[in-house]
């Protein structure tokens, strides 16, 4: 469903991606972590072309974006985005930042997308916020509305670049609740996040980047038992005993 | 003492208050066209001002810079005097025959506060981050699409105090359009004036009149504001 092969990217003279290669198939679930500055988000946001490939080739969804004819925009309809921030359309009610794609784009009538929005709502458990502004909800209930509306386009991929990174701990748990419900009825995920105890109870698949360069790819229990390389050990090791790793 | 008597009947009532009756109704119906159209086409160039072709950014920055540093007044003459000159006679005589002043002065208006315009919408574009630009590219929204409902939107809600100021001197600049004889409030008090002079009241009514005008305008947006766009819960 989503075929990196041989995939370089530079910013400048940085080499972000480096000869990535990687096979996401259809209802696999996929967490990309590693330190940060790893080049994991520039990893997530080339499968919609948010940043252009430089080298290789990517295959996402049947459709090739090394080719210039390629439409782009009908690609990013059926691949959901879910942002660190959020980044929902602050001028529009809940309600209409979950209709307005499927409405313009899809050419869905009001009525229907509403009824869609609304068994979307209720999935997400905000039914009642239906006429509340972006401004109006915590950082966890705009993270589900920004599902919420992703979902609305019906995408055959879900990508999420850090979904939780921006809320407060107590916030957390509902938004990855959300996710593992979405997990399980079998939709294409990845998902570049911290939050371990997501990737070992809902990924089916672990891959492990730093500088640039995918180390390790394997299932959850073999990476967070038996990590390979040593990045991945050390990685692992700050994630669970953060202040003895800070000091020695 | 005053040697002068003051006679407010005149404009109260008569004939002189139907002159300036109508030259209220052409001032406001040169104001709201020469609005709604300054508007659109501000939006237009803006958006070309911020296009990724360099031929369409330059003519819109070619546009700004030359209509909003040239006098408003010697557009108005340019318009009236100077651009029908060109066309053939047919349409030449068509437009003698109509009300070409009226015309001549709105597209004067309308291009010389479009300018303005356009650089405040730029502004306000700039300042919306570019995450909302990448959330509507994610969802398939084209550039042009984005712009239209994720970003202007958001962009003129943020522009409406400098809008609401070139909406007030695009009413008040339209009094420049007697000097090509539309028979708009300016026009007219001065006609009240020579046939009476009773200067101090006609245009103390003129006055008041473009008071009034401008007050109406900055509550119809604000009203809008409020009502419409919801700029209270949306920020």
């Amino acid at each position: 469903m989503i075929v990196f092969k041989g995939v370089h990217k530079w910013f400048k003279n940085l080499h972000v991606l480096n000869d990535i290669n990687l096979h996401v198939t259809p209802g696999e679930v996929l967490v990309v972590c590693g330190p940060s500055g790893s080049g994991k988000s520039t990893l997530i946001r080339t499968i919609n072309q948010l940043e252009p490939i430089n080298e290789g080739s990517l295959v996402v969804d049947g459709m090739d974006l090394s080719d210039k004819k390629t439409n782009i925009n009908k690609l990013r309809a059926e691949v959901g985005f879910v942002f660190q921030q959020f980044n929902l359309y602050p001028h529009l009610s809940v309600i209409s930042n979950i209709t307005l794609a499927p409405t313009k784009i899809r050419s869905l009538s009001k009525k229907d997308a509403e009824e869609q929005a609304m068994v979307l709502l209720n999935r997400v458990g905000l039914a009642e916020k239906r006429d509340a502004y972006p401004s109006q909800l915590s950082g966890g209930q705009q993270q589900r509305v920004a599902i919420a509306r992703a979902l609305a386009m019906k995408p055959r991929i879900m990508l999420f670049d850090e979904p939780t990174s921006a809320l407060d701990p107590e916030m957390i748990g509902e938004v990855l609740a959300v996710m593992k419900d979405l997990a399980l009825s079998g939709m294409t995920m990845v998902v570049v996040t911290h939050e371990m105890g997501f990737a070992r109870e809902v990924a089916h698949r672990v891959a492990f980047m730093a500088d640039g360069v995918i180390l390790e790819e394997a299932p959850p229990e073999d990476f967070f038992l038996r990590p390979q390389h040593e990045r991945a050990q050390q990685f692992l090791r700050q994630l669970l005993t953060p202040m003895q790793s800070e000091c020695p | 003492m005053l040697n002068y008597t003051f006679d407010w009947s005149i404009i109260t009532s008569g004939k002189y208050f139907d002159w300036l009756v109508s030259g209220l109704v052409t001032t406001l119906k040169l104001s709201a066209i020469s609005i709604v159209l300054a508007f659109i086409l501000g939006l237009i160039i803006a958006v070309m001002r911020m296009s990724h072709s360099r031929p369409v950014r330059w003519f819109a920055h070619a546009y700004l810079e030359f209509f909003r540093n040239t006098p408003l007044l010697v557009q108005i003459f340019f318009w009236y005097f100077g651009s029908y000159k060109i066309l053939p006679t047919a349409v030449n005589d068509w437009l003698v025959s109509t009300n070409f002043e009226f015309a001549a002065a709105a597209i004067a208006l309308t291009i010389y506060t479009s300018a303005f315009i356009a650089e405040d919408i730029r502004s306000g574009v700039l300042s919306i981050p570019k995450e909302q630009m990448e959330a509507a590219r994610s969802a398939g929204f084209s550039y042009l699409r984005s712009m239209q409902y994720i970003i202007l939107p958001q962009a003129v809600r943020i522009t409406i105090p400098p809008l609401v100021n070139q909406f007030l001197n695009l009413a008040k600049n339209s009094s420049l359009a007697m000097t090509i004889g539309v028979m708009e409030m300016t026009y007219q008090a001065r006609q009240v004036e020579s046939y009476t002079f009773k200067g101090f009241e006609a245009f103390t009514a003129a006055t008041v009149v473009y008071l009034l005008l401008s007050i109406a305008i900055t509550a119809l947006v604000n009203v809008y504001n409020e009502k419409v766009l919801n700029v209270h819960k949306a920020t």
